[in-house]
């Protein structure tokens, strides 16, 4: 059967080039990273840990010591967040996020509020904005740290980080950003937009499962999460993932100029292809300010998980936010942020691209989605005039 | 790992059976709305000397197992007097469907509670029905039977989370063994209030959790 995989936004194929520069790491070179005193195979490592960090450090705008690496953008989103709240406690105890952050960002703050933090959740519009403004007024002198995301990854709506970065430079308070999304798929540059903390990771850029990065700006204080040696400028113990670490840097080096618009094209290939053919399909999200990698769209008068396993069954793989997809028989809480209904998110479906999606695999998907659709709503006792 | 759901299931989500529409139907019922999720329609005709179910159709906005069940359902009634097909319960469905995931269960007591609604609906328009009767305990607990604890796929009275029920001047209280930040608080604070909600004598159904 044909295979179309269109749940990049969860993870991504890990490229052969990708692969082939981890195999020497696991095969010949293995030694752990470590000073300039110690063996020779042990110099190579950290010399092939020092490269990848220069890579990733300058596809940030970061200086080599400002980043970490750590096993994911969960790790780095839950070291950031507890790590920063920790040592300012003496500071203050007030965090401010926002209300659509991916689980790791939302439940790292939510055990913090268990300890006695203050948190205020802001809302977001319905295409998924959160408002500068409102981060402005809900800034006190007791906060400590903003957590707000790059870019949402159910709908791809990109944030103003610019403006919240300098919002929160101007009263001093530290800044973080789950870019685990953004990263590779728009430019990133700490310093001109403010971040304090950012948490990016491999596997969304075709890069191996199990390593991210955690940039933290010099002169931030954080308290160390993993105890056990010196590592990662003494701020995350734990023997570096070296083939992982050199897998993400060759992700990163393959990410080609052409490679955004290619991926926009996709994406707008298969808005337009759907839209044309099917009415009453909505955008969640925006049009403008989005990620080219990521597409949700409701099929009103539909349920999302029929929908999923019917184009499971041709082949494609997507996610929807339906309730009855979830764990907890709950409607996405991204989509309720931004105030689509219980019935609106019942039938919405992400599709997420990559560069080794096809345009003849888009075509295929359009079809699929039309006849899948039609169908549903043929038995669907809500479906106006059929 | 192949999918949560059983060959079956699957066979009757692809092709599901009696779906669409009745024209002028000798009863009709209703369950769930899309406000809250699943929703479900279901018509009869009925043949009115001998009360054997002459036709029956569904109609699902609806997950793979509420359309399965709404398919098997059907099938199970048709042909059947309005006495027997009142009997079909959702462990008949089920059983014939090959077993559903507990998490699943949920969406398919609504294809079979539509049924019954129907059925229901029939007796009302002939003058089947007896008198309105008032809302006590047993009938809110018989009702609560019908709301699944998604955890295992029994419903909350067998999985004894229901601690107790009181009714007063119009208001059912329903005391939860569960706390509020329960996996499933939400998902059964809303199937209980939806439940019960449209009793004739209820004005207000409340849900209390256990204090964290």
């Amino acid at each position: 059967m044909k295979r179309v995989y269109l749940d990049n936004a969860a993870t991504t194929l890990c490229d052969k080039r990708v692969v082939d520069a981890m195999i020497p790491f696991y095969t010949d070179k293995y030694a752990v990273a470590s000073s300039q005193f110690s063996h020779s195979p042990g110099i190579e490592s950290k010399e092939a840990l020092d490269k990848a960090r220069e890579t990733i450090a300058n596809k940030i705008g970061a200086k080599l010591e400002e980043v970490i690496f750590t096993s994911g953008a969960t790790e780095s989103n839950n070291m950031a967040i507890k790590g920063v709240a920790q040592a300012n406690r003496t500071k203050g105890n007030h965090i401010i996020t926002s209300s659509v952050e991916h689980r790791s960002v939302r439940e790292a703050i939510e055990s913090l509020e268990k300890e006695g933090f203050r948190v205020t959740k802001l809302p977001v519009s319905n295409e998924g904005f959160i408002s500068v403004d409102d981060l402005k007024e809900s800034i006190r002198k007791e906060t400590i740290l903003v957590s707000i995301q790059y870019a949402n990854q159910e709908t791809g709506t990109i944030q103003d980080i610019a403006s919240i970065g300098s919002v929160c430079n101007e009263k001093s308070v530290i800044f973080h950003t789950d870019a685990a999304l953004s990263f590779g798929r728009l430019p990133i540059d700490v310093k001109k937009e403010h971040i304090d903390l950012l948490s990016i990771t491999a596997h969304l850029i075709h890069g191996p499962k199990g390593v991210g990065v955690l940039y933290i700006r010099d002169g931030i204080e954080i308290v160390k999460c993993m105890y056990g040696g010196f590592n990662e400028f003494n701020k995350r113990a734990g023997t570096e993932n070296i083939p992982g670490i050199v897998g993400f840097a060759k992700a990163v080096e393959l990410i080609g100029p052409e490679e955004i618009k290619y991926i926009k094209k996709l994406k707008k290939r298969l808005y337009d292809g759907i839209t044309k053919r099917l009415d009453a399909v909505q955008l969640n999200g925006t049009q403008k300010e989005s990620l080219p990698t990521i597409l949700n769209l409701t099929f009103r008068f539909v349920e999302g998980e029929s929908v999923i396993l019917h184009l499971d069954m041709k082949g494609i793989a997507v996610i929807t936010g339906s309730a009855c997809f979830s764990r907890s028989l709950e409607p996405s809480y991204v989509l309720k942020a931004m105030g689509l209904s219980h019935e609106e998110a019942h039938g919405s479906i992400r599709f997420s691209f990559s560069r080794f999606n096809t345009e003849e695999e888009i075509d295929y998907t359009i079809d699929a989605v039309y006849d899948v659709v039609k169908k549903l709503r043929e038995i669907s006792p809500i479906t106006p005039n059929k | 790992m192949p999918l949560p759901y059983s060959e079956k299931v699957l066979e009757y989500f692809k092709h599901p059976k009696n779906v669409g529409k009745i024209e002028n139907p000798d009863a009709k019922a209703k369950e769930g709305s899309p406000a809250c999720g699943d929703m479900v329609t279901l018509y009869l005709k009925v043949d009115e000397k001998t009360k054997r179910i002459t036709d029956i159709k569904f109609e699902s906005f609806g997950c793979a197992s509420n359309i399965a069940t709404g398919s098997i359902i059907t099938e199970l009634a048709k042909g059947k007097t309005l006495e027997e097909a009142k009997k079909i319960t959702w462990n008949d469905a089920a059983k014939e469907l090959g077993g559903l995931p507990p998490v699943k269960v949920h969406c398919s007591v609504l294809a079979v509670d539509v049924l019954r609604a129907a059925i229901e609906d029939y007796e009302e328009r002939h003058g089947l029905i007896k008198e309105r009767v008032k809302t006590t305990k047993e009938i809110v607990f018989k009702r609560l039977k019908h709301v699944m604890n998604p955890l295992v796929g029994l419903d909350i009275v067998k999985t004894n989370i229901v601690k107790d029920i009181e009714i007063e001047d119009g208001t059912i209280s329903v005391m939860m063994d569960v706390p509020r930040d329960h996996q499933f608080a939400n998902n059964i604070e809303e199937e209980v209030k939806e439940r019960l909600e449209h009793l004739w004598d209820i004005k207000k159904v409340e849900v209390v959790f256990e204090k964290e």
